[in-house]
C-alpha cells in the first residue's frame, strides 16, 4: 500500500526551470508519487493561487520578481495547513548559509533527482517551516505585512503603514485608510523595521516618514504634560512617553 | 537624473612614502636652481640667487610636504582630479601665508604684485611635480596594469551559469536540437570568458558574442525578455577590448528584466559616429533594487577596463530617463591595434 500522492506547487520565474522540475517529479513517480497542483512565476501569483491548491509542498525559487522567496514564505506561514517549503536557488551563498543555520530545507539548481526525492520524503512529515526560522534567515526587512482572512492572504505594504500600536495580544497597523490587526510582537517589528519605524512609546512604533512634527500636549500639571507626535494625513495624535522622548529627540535632531 | 562618471580613478602618489617625499624635494629644488641659473648671466650668480631664494622656497616646500603628509589619508580617498586640486590649493595657501611673513627679511619678494607672481609660480611648480609623479607611476607599473586588467576581466555571475545549465537540462528531452544550440552558445561564451582579456577583438566578434548571450537569456526568460537590436550602423571593423558588451547586457537583464514581473524590453544600439564608436544599452529601470546587490560594480569595473585600454579617450555615461536605465559608452574607432598590445589572432 503506497502513501497518497504528495500535492506539489512549483514557484519559479523561469518556465524552463518549472518544466525541468516537472520532468524530475515525473521520473520519481514510482518511488515518490506526486501531483503538481499549481505553478506560479512570481510571488504575488503564489500568494493568490497557493491557498486554494491545498498543496503539501511548495518548491520555491528564492530569486523571483516582485518578492524574495523568504518574504513570501513568511506571508504563507500564518495559513492554516500551509505547505512544507523546499527553497530552490541557483546560487546565493548568503541565502544558503541562512538556510543551513536555520534548518530550512533547500535544493541547488540544477537539481538532482535523488536530492529532490530526499527533500520530498522529508517534507511529507515536516509541515510548514517555523516562522521564527524564516524570520532569522531573512536578511532584509519585508516589503509587506500580511494578514490572512478566510484563507486568503492580503498584503499591506510596509510603506503605507503610519504607525503600529500594541494592544493586548495584537498589534494594530494604521494606514491612511484603515486599520489591520496582526499577531506579531511589537518588539520583533521594531527590530525588523528599525530603519522605517521609531519607537515613541512602550506600545507604539511610528513610521519615520509619516512624522510631521511634535507638540506639547495641553492641560495637566507640569508633571503630567507630555509631547505628542503629529502625523501626515492622520488627525490622531500619539503620545510620546517620557522615557522615549530623549531618544526620539536625539534621533530626529539629526534630520 | 544624470550620473556622469569621470575619466580618472587612479589616486595621487602616497605622500607618506619616503621615496615620494624625496622626489618632491629634489624636483622642486632642481626647478628652482634651473630658474635661478636661467635668470642670471653666470653660473656663480645663479648659485647665489638660488641660495638666497632658498630662504623662502625651503620653508614653503617643507611646510607643503608636512601638510601633504598630514592630509594623505583624506587625499587617498579622493578621485585624482579633486585630490590634485586640493594639493595645488594647499601649496598655494602655504606660499601665500609665508610670502608676506618673510617679506621684510628677504629680498625675493617685494610688493603685492610680487606676491601674486610667487603664488602663480608655486601653483605651476606643484602641477609640474604632480605631473611628473603621475607619469612616473604609470611608466613604472606595467605589472600593476597587467594585474588590474586580469582582475577586472569580466566575470559572469554564477547565478547565470547555473540557471542556464538548468534551462539546457530542461530542453534535452523536449527539444534536443535546441539544447545542442544552447550548449554551443554557452561554450562560445565561456571560451571568450576564459581567454586572455588583454587583447583587442573586432566589434563584429563582440556583437556575435552578445547575440549568443542574448539567446541563452531568451531561453531562460522566454517572453519576459524582449530584445531590440539597432546595430545596422555598427562599424564592424572597430577594435575594442573583449567582453565589454556582454557585461552590459548581463547587467541590463539582471537589473532590468529579471526583477520585473512584466515584459522587459532591452535595446542594444551601436553606431559609428565620425571617428568614434557609440554603444547604448537601455533597460527598464526598476527602482526597488534592494535585493540585487552589486549594482554598480560591473559598470565601475567596465569603466576602468575601458580606461586602461583607451585612457581618457573612452567615456561612459549612465542615466535614468522615462523609466529607462541607459548606459552609453563611447570609444575611438580604431582598426589597427596599437603597438605593444597583445596579439590578435
Amino acid at each position: 500500500m503506497s502513501a497518497p500522492a504528495l500535492r506539489i506547487f512549483i514557484a519559479d520565474d523561469e518556465p524552463p526551470a518549472r518544466a525541468r522540475m516537472k520532468e524530475l517529479l515525473d521520473d520519481l513517480h514510482e518511488a515518490c508519487p506526486t501531483l503538481v497542483v499549481g505553478e506560479a512565476g512570481n510571488g504575488l501569483e503564489v500568494l493568490e493561487r497557493l491557498p486554494d491548491s491545498r498543496a503539501d509542498v511548495l518548491l520555491l525559487d528564492i530569486q523571483m520578481p516582485g518578492m524574495t522567496g523568504l518574504e513570501l514564505a513568511r506571508h504563507l506561514s500564518p495559513l492554516e495547513a500551509g505547505p512544507a517549503i523546499v527553497f530552490v536557488t541557483a546560487h546565493d551563498a548568503h541565502a544558503v548559509d541562512a538556510f543551513e543555520l536555520n534548518a530550512l530545507d533547500y535544493l541547488l539548481k540544477p537539481v538532482r533527482a535523488a536530492r529532490l526525492a530526499a527533500a520530498l520524503r522529508k517534507a511529507r512529515h515536516a509541515g510548514p517551516p517555523p516562522g521564527e526560522a524564516l524570520q532569522r534567515a531573512q536578511a532584509l526587512p519585508r516589503a509587506n505585512f500580511s494578514i490572512v482572512e478566510r484563507n486568503r492572504i492580503h498584503l499591506i505594504p510596509v510603506a503605507s503603514v503610519v504607525y503600529c500600536k500594541a494592544e493586548l495580544k495584537y498589534v494594530t497597523l494604521r494606514t491612511l485608510e484603515r486599520e489591520f490587526i496582526i499577531e506579531e510582537p511589537l518588539v520583533s517589528l521594531e527590530r525588523e523595521f528599525a530603519d522605517a519605524f521609531l519607537r515613541i512609546h512602550r506600545n507604539c512604533l511610528v513610521a519615520r516618514a509619516a512624522i510631521s512634527g511634535f507638540e506639547r500636549a495641553p492641560g495637566g500639571s507640569e508633571d503630567e504634560s507630555h509631547w505628542e507626535v503629529l502625523l501626515d494625513g492622520v488627525a490622531e495624535r500619539l503620545p510620546v512617553s517620557r522615557r522615549q522622548w530623549t531618544a526620539v529627540r536625539e534621533i530626529l535632531g539629526h534630520r | 537624473m544624470i550620473i556622469k562618471q569621470n575619466a580618472y580613478s587612479d589616486g595621487l602618489p602616497d605622500f607618506r612614502n619616503l621615496g615620494v617625499t624625496a622626489r618632491i624635494l629634489v624636483a622642486v629644488n632642481l626647478i628652482a636652481f634651473g630658474a635661478a641659473c636661467y635668470a642670471e648671466p653666470t653660473l656663480m650668480r645663479g648659485l647665489e640667487r638660488f641660495v638666497s631664494e632658498a630662504a623662502f622656497i625651503e620653508p614653503a616646500l617643507l611646510a607643503s610636504v608636512i601638510a601633504l603628509y598630514g592630509l594623505s589619508p583624506i587625499l587617498a580617498s579622493m578621485r585624482y582630479l579633486p585630490a590634485s586640486s586640493v594639493v595645488i590649493a594647499v601649496v598655494v595657501g602655504i606660499a601665500a601665508a609665508l610670502a608676506p611673513a618673510l617679506q621684510p627679511y628677504f629680498a625675493p619678494v617685494r610688493g603685492w604684485g610680487e606676491v601674486v607672481r610667487v603664488l602663480v609660480l608655486a601653483a605651476l611648480i606643484a602641477m609640474l611635480v604632480l605631473g611628473y609623479l603621475r607619469l612616473r607611476t604609470k611608466a613604472f607599473s606595467p605589472a600593476l596594469t597587467e594585474a588590474r586588467l586580469q582582475a577586472l576581466q569580466a566575470r559572469i555571475r554564477p547565478h547565470f551559469l547555473f540557471n542556464s545549465l538548468n534551462a539546457v537540462l530542461s530542453l534535452i528531452r523536449r527539444d534536443p536540437k535546441r539544447a545542442e544550440l544552447a550548449l554551443e552558445d554557452l561554450a562560445d561564451l565561456f571560451r571568450v570568458l576564459m581567454s586572455d582579456g588583454r587583447r583587442f577583438v573586432r566589434l563584429a566578434d563582440e556583437i556575435a558574442l552578445l547575440e549568443r548571450y542574448a539567446s541563452i537569456e531568451q531561453l531562460r526568460l522566454g517572453e519576459r525578455l524582449r530584445m531590440v537590436w539597432e546595430i545596422d550602423g555598427a562599424p564592424l571593423d572597430a577594435l575594442m577590448p573583449p567582453l565589454v558588451l556582454q557585461p552590459l547586457l548581463e547587467n541590463a537583464v539582471y537589473h532590468g528584466v529579471e526583477p520585473g514581473t512584466g515584459i522587459g524590453e532591452v535595446t542594444v544600439h551601436i553606431e559609428g559616429r565620425g571617428q568614434r564608436v557609440l554603444v547604448r544599452l537601455a533597460n527598464p529601470f526598476i527602482a526597488d533594487q534592494a535585493q540585487r546587490p552589486g549594482n554598480h560594480m560591473a559598470l565601475d569595473n567596465l569603466r576602468e577596463r575601458l580606461e586602461l585600454f583607451f585612457d581618457a579617450e573612452a567615456r561612459m555615461n549612465l542615466r535614468v530617463a522615462d523609466g529607462r536605465f541607459e548606459v552609453e559608452i563611447e570609444f575611438p574607432h580604431v582598426t589597427e591595434r596599437p603597438t605593444g598590445q597583445g596579439d590578435v589572432p
